[in-house]
């Protein structure tokens, strides 16, 4: 009876998949397909940016392949461009959890014929075609500490929360952030930068490195979360410690996820582009790549559907990159329109 | 046929020879489930079924797996060790950290299997010689201190860089078969016969069953369970080189979760969580089963919080299919 039951189970468990996937619509083999493979899953940032993608290829006329793994570490993107490879993709885009750990994949992925690109957050050069960039980074850790020095009054401890050590679109924003207070001392004298903290685009890890940065710095003014997992969990820990006004928050969030803070004052004002966009742009240059019209070398052009042409340009890091644009601010006047589009 | 019956007399007293006997085994279901994967995937994913899936891909998983034939022993012994995902770590850590202060690559990966093999013989001489810590609490305290301190080391930064050579490990081919592979043959195969052909592995049953037995019979209880926690750590440690290779480089957080995976390849393959039971053809099929599974329906592109699920289920439905088995058998629960 009990023996019955198991084996009902056992068929059940070689079933359930082809089921799971019958239900979502099964690949055919023919039609040309792109993937792109985001940092980890339950990203609302990094869904947007997928289902820029996804649009941008079937604008095309192609079929998109949208992956994340569990994890936002390199092992785990190892394995899914590994199983890319075995399906014969035509591009891989990739959103980088490591800079150079992805280089011996992605080589053995360029040797089969496959386009690889990088967006939003770049793997080495060697690995890539181009990088598709959502914005200037330069600009961006810039125009971050300008912000924190006009929500601190120009004096107090600031703080920056990152999403992983290792993301490398995130070290270069910090790096920028740094060069603007370096070389700016004068003017920044009285604003110190006392800790970068690491809440590896977890929310959970988010908050108690909030939490920690609150405890250890009681002279803090401004927490810059350059990342769309910690800023909203920093605008959650000053709300509900009362903090509004006294410790503010800024950075580069989703308007749907931090309007609420935005409403309520926590975060005066922040940044992002559009990651839909970001996704969207990324679909016509692995398609331009595919078709041989984008080698990455500078100087190239590609028009890339509704959003008009784009130049492939030199990036910081001695490879290529494609810059969408600069980033764009949300502050309360503005955020009721975009908080419900993305 | 005396020969496969060998491992059978250490698990329980007499049994006679019978084909029926042999055919239903755990291994022999383990064999059909792994062939349903292959089948499953290859009606899937219509890339699946090619000699690339089967030579090439098991390098994507068999990093892990050089930990599973230890776990495997320490299960045997009715104990369990979550340290070894922070062992991987902190070697992995070590070997980069002292090759980028000007060790050469060759003594920076001994140093690499001298911090894994170290950290196992903690976790041996602390659960064999004080009694009152559990190894539970053992295992679950160093996994922590050996993940922080491999955080202290390289505080959130990666470190890489390694000389070109040391990619071999990692995707290397020998007649067009990768090194890991062999690499993973051959250390299966000195596992088995360390296991079925020793008496060291006699005694490993033999104290999974009644460790107070053994003890009264003579046997060096605590320098066995020593020896297999420090085994523990050492192929932790050639782990953390194979996935060092496979990666370029190494950061604090690398291997988070191995252990678990480890754990429950093992119980997978048969191996009973209350010891004395279980050979090594069970794990080695559980390695290609999970790994199988996993990279079948990633090429199915199913999203990865489903790949976890169905993992999840097999592993429940294969321990309750263990249990069911033996007490309908033997009257009597053994998992």
């Amino acid at each position: 009876m009990k023996r019955g039951i198991v084996l009902a189970l056992i068929v059940i468990m070689a079933v359930a998949p082809i089921v799971t996937v019958f239900a979502r619509g099964a690949q055919e083999a023919g039609a040309q397909r792109h993937a792109f493979i985001f940092k980890n899953t339950g990203n609302p940032y990094g869904d947007k940016q997928m289902e820029g993608f996804a649009d941008g290829i079937r604008a095309q006329g192609f079929e998109a392949i949208l992956r994340a793994p569990d994890q936002p570490t390199a092992e785990a993107q190892i394995q899914i461009i590994e199983q890319l490879i075995a399906q014969r993709v035509a591009s891989i885009s990739v959103t980088g959890n490591d800079f150079d750990a992805l280089q011996p994949v992605l080589t053995r992925a360029r040797n089969q014929g496959i386009a690889v690109l990088s967006a939003d957050s770049a793997v080495n050069p060697a690995s890539r075609i181009t990088h598709i960039n959502q914005a200037d980074s330069e600009m961006i850790g810039r125009t971050l500490i300008q912000a924190a020095y006009d929500m601190a009054g120009g004096s107090g401890d600031i703080a920056i929360l990152s999403a992983t050590s290792t993301a490398s679109n995130q070290n270069l924003w910090i790096e920028w952030m740094q060069k603007e207070l370096a070389e700016n001392a004068s003017k920044y004298a009285n604003l110190n930068l006392v800790r970068i903290a690491y809440g590896d685009d977890l929310r959970d890890k988010s908050v108690s490195e909030t939490e920690g940065l609150l405890q250890s710095f009681p002279n803090l003014r401004v927490i810059i979360a350059p990342t769309t997992v910690g800023i909203a969990a920093a605008g959650r820990v000053i709300t509900d410690r009362g903090l509004i006004g006294q410790v503010k928050v800024t950075g580069l969030g989703l308007p749907s996820e931090m309007a609420e803070y935005i409403e309520n004052g926590a975060t005066p004002y922040m940044f992002l582009w559009n990651p839909i966009d970001v996704g969207y742009l990324t679909a016509y240059a692995a398609v331009a790549a595919v078709e041989g019209r984008l080698t990455g070398a500078v100087g190239e052009t590609f028009s890339a559907g509704r959003l008009g042409d784009f130049e492939v340009v030199q990036a910081g890091d001695g490879g290529t990159e494609v810059l969408l644009g600069a980033p764009f601010r949300f502050d309360p006047s503005n955020i009721a329109e975009w908080k419900t589009v993305y | 046929m005396e020969d496969t019956r060998a491992p059978e007399i250490a698990i329980s007293a007499q049994r006679q020879w019978s084909w029926k006997e042999f055919f239903f085994q755990w291994e022999w279901l383990l064999v059909v489930v792994l062939l349903i994967v292959v089948g499953a995937n290859t009606w899937l994913s219509p890339y699946f079924l090619s000699l690339n899936t089967f030579i090439r891909t098991p390098a994507t998983f068999l990093d892990k797996s050089f930990i599973v034939f230890p776990m495997m022993m320490v299960i045997i012994l009715g104990k369990i060790d979550v340290s070894v995902g922070s062992t991987v770590a902190l070697s992995a850590v070590v070997m980069a950290t002292s090759y980028n202060a000007g060790v050469p690559m060759p003594i920076a990966m001994l140093i690499c299997l001298l911090v894994g093999t170290t950290c196992g013989a903690i976790n041996g001489v602390l659960i064999a010689k004080f009694k009152e810590l559990s190894f539970v609490i053992v295992t679950i305290s160093t996994m922590m201190i050996y993940r922080g301190i491999a955080f202290i080391i390289l505080e959130n930064r990666a470190s890489g860089g390694f000389p070109g050579w040391y990619a071999f490990l990692g995707w290397g081919e020998v007649a067009g078969i990768p090194f890991m592979m062999l690499a993973f043959i051959a250390v299966a195969v000195i596992f088995g016969l360390l296991l079925h052909r020793t008496s060291f592995g006699r005694v490993v049953f033999g104290m999974g069953n009644n460790a107070t037995a053994c003890r009264y019979s003579g046997v060096d209880t605590d320098r066995v369970t020593m020896t297999v926690f420090t085994l523990a750590g050492f192929m932790a440690a050639v782990t953390a080189l194979f996935l060092t290779s496979r990666m370029g480089s190494t950061r604090p957080n690398v291997a988070m979760g191995y252990e678990l995976e480890v754990i429950a390849m093992v119980v997978l393959g048969g191996v009973s969580t209350n010891g004395g039971m279980g050979r090594i053809a069970g794990p080695i099929l559980a390695i290609f089963i999970v790994g199988f599974l996993s990279f079948g329906m990633g090429l199915a592109n199913l999203q990865a919080p489903v790949v976890l699920v169905v993992i999840g289920l097999l592993l429940i439905v294969s321990v309750l299919a263990l249990r069911v088995r033996f007490t309908v058998k033997k009257k009597k629960p053994v998992v």
